[in-house]
């Protein structure tokens, strides 16, 4: 079965979809993110969707749902590229991206994750263990 | 108004919604929408097959492209031989659903197209047809 692949970059997982989703594909990726985030202790998780041509409610539904489970496990989820056709399209559907922060580009979405990674250093530095970055 | 094209297509499985989905994209750059408009026709037609493939237990879908005065349009009739739908109104409603989904599927699809149109006969099955005009 195709796996869509999770690059670790410091304290964020990154995740390109550059494939047409079907529901199979969908789930995997959830369970596979779950558990990296579990092994890596990853902090934040950003989702390039450049490539993606719609995201309809079964997209948004396992984006949103990949964000509540992230949370859970105290890592922050970004889409990152959204194309403006999709985001107008979005809208007008109703779906809202509920616990899911967004970022026009890769960069600036690496940004939110990394400040959020360096505020927590800073405020968490002599208690816990560095071993990220 | 007159029927140019005809295409149908299965609705049986996630893998068909994908075809489905390419297939109205074709469509909708032949007759010329713009990338908003085959966006939106696209991803209506994305929650339609699901639909029609999580509710009414799989169908078909018939692709049309119509022509109308100086118009072109594509126009789209999901069809399955489900349990239909008893209370339609309240199916087109935002966040209410049946199943497990986010209920934005019908009012979405509506919201996304230029003419919406259902049929449902509960014991019998759904007819969901939609159209967007260039």
């Amino acid at each position: 079965m195709d796996r869509i692949p999770i690059l670790k970059l410091g304290g964020a997982l990154i995740v390109t979809i550059q494939v047409d989703m079907h529901d199979r594909l969908a789930l995997a990726l959830e369970e596979d993110l779950t558990a990296m985030i579990a092994r890596t202790s990853a902090r934040g998780v950003l989702i390039e969707i450049s490539a993606l041509e719609i995201v309809d409610s079964f997209i948004g539904r396992m984006l949103v749902s990949i964000a509540a489970v992230s949370r859970v496990l105290d890592a922050e989820t970004v889409v990152a590229g959204m194309r403006p056709a999709v985001a107008i399209t979005l809208v007008e559907l109703g779906l809202e991206l509920t616990g899911i922060k967004t970022a026009l580009n890769v960069e600036r979405g690496m940004a939110l994750i990394q400040a959020r990674l360096s505020e927590e250093d800073d405020g968490h530095e002599s208690d816990r263990d560095r071993h990220e970055n | 108004m007159t029927v140019t094209k005809t295409e149908t297509l299965p609705v049986r499985s996630g893998d068909d919604v994908v075809r489905v989905r390419q297939r109205v994209r074709a469509l909708a750059v032949e007759i010329g929408l713009g990338l908003v408009d085959q966006t939106k026709i696209i991803t209506a037609a994305s929650e339609l097959a699901r639909n029609t493939l999580d509710y009414g237990g799989g169908g078909d879908v018939c692709m049309e492209i119509v022509q109308a005065a100086m118009r072109k349009g594509l126009r789209l009739t999901f069809e399955d031989h489900g349990p239909g739908i008893a209370d339609i109104e309240q199916a087109m409603t935002d966040h209410y659903t049946s199943g497990g989904g986010l209920g934005l599927g019908l009012g979405g699809a509506k919201r996304l197209s230029n003419e919406f149109h259902i049929e449902s006969t509960p014991g019998s099955g759904t007819r969901v047809t939609i159209a967007r005009w260039k």
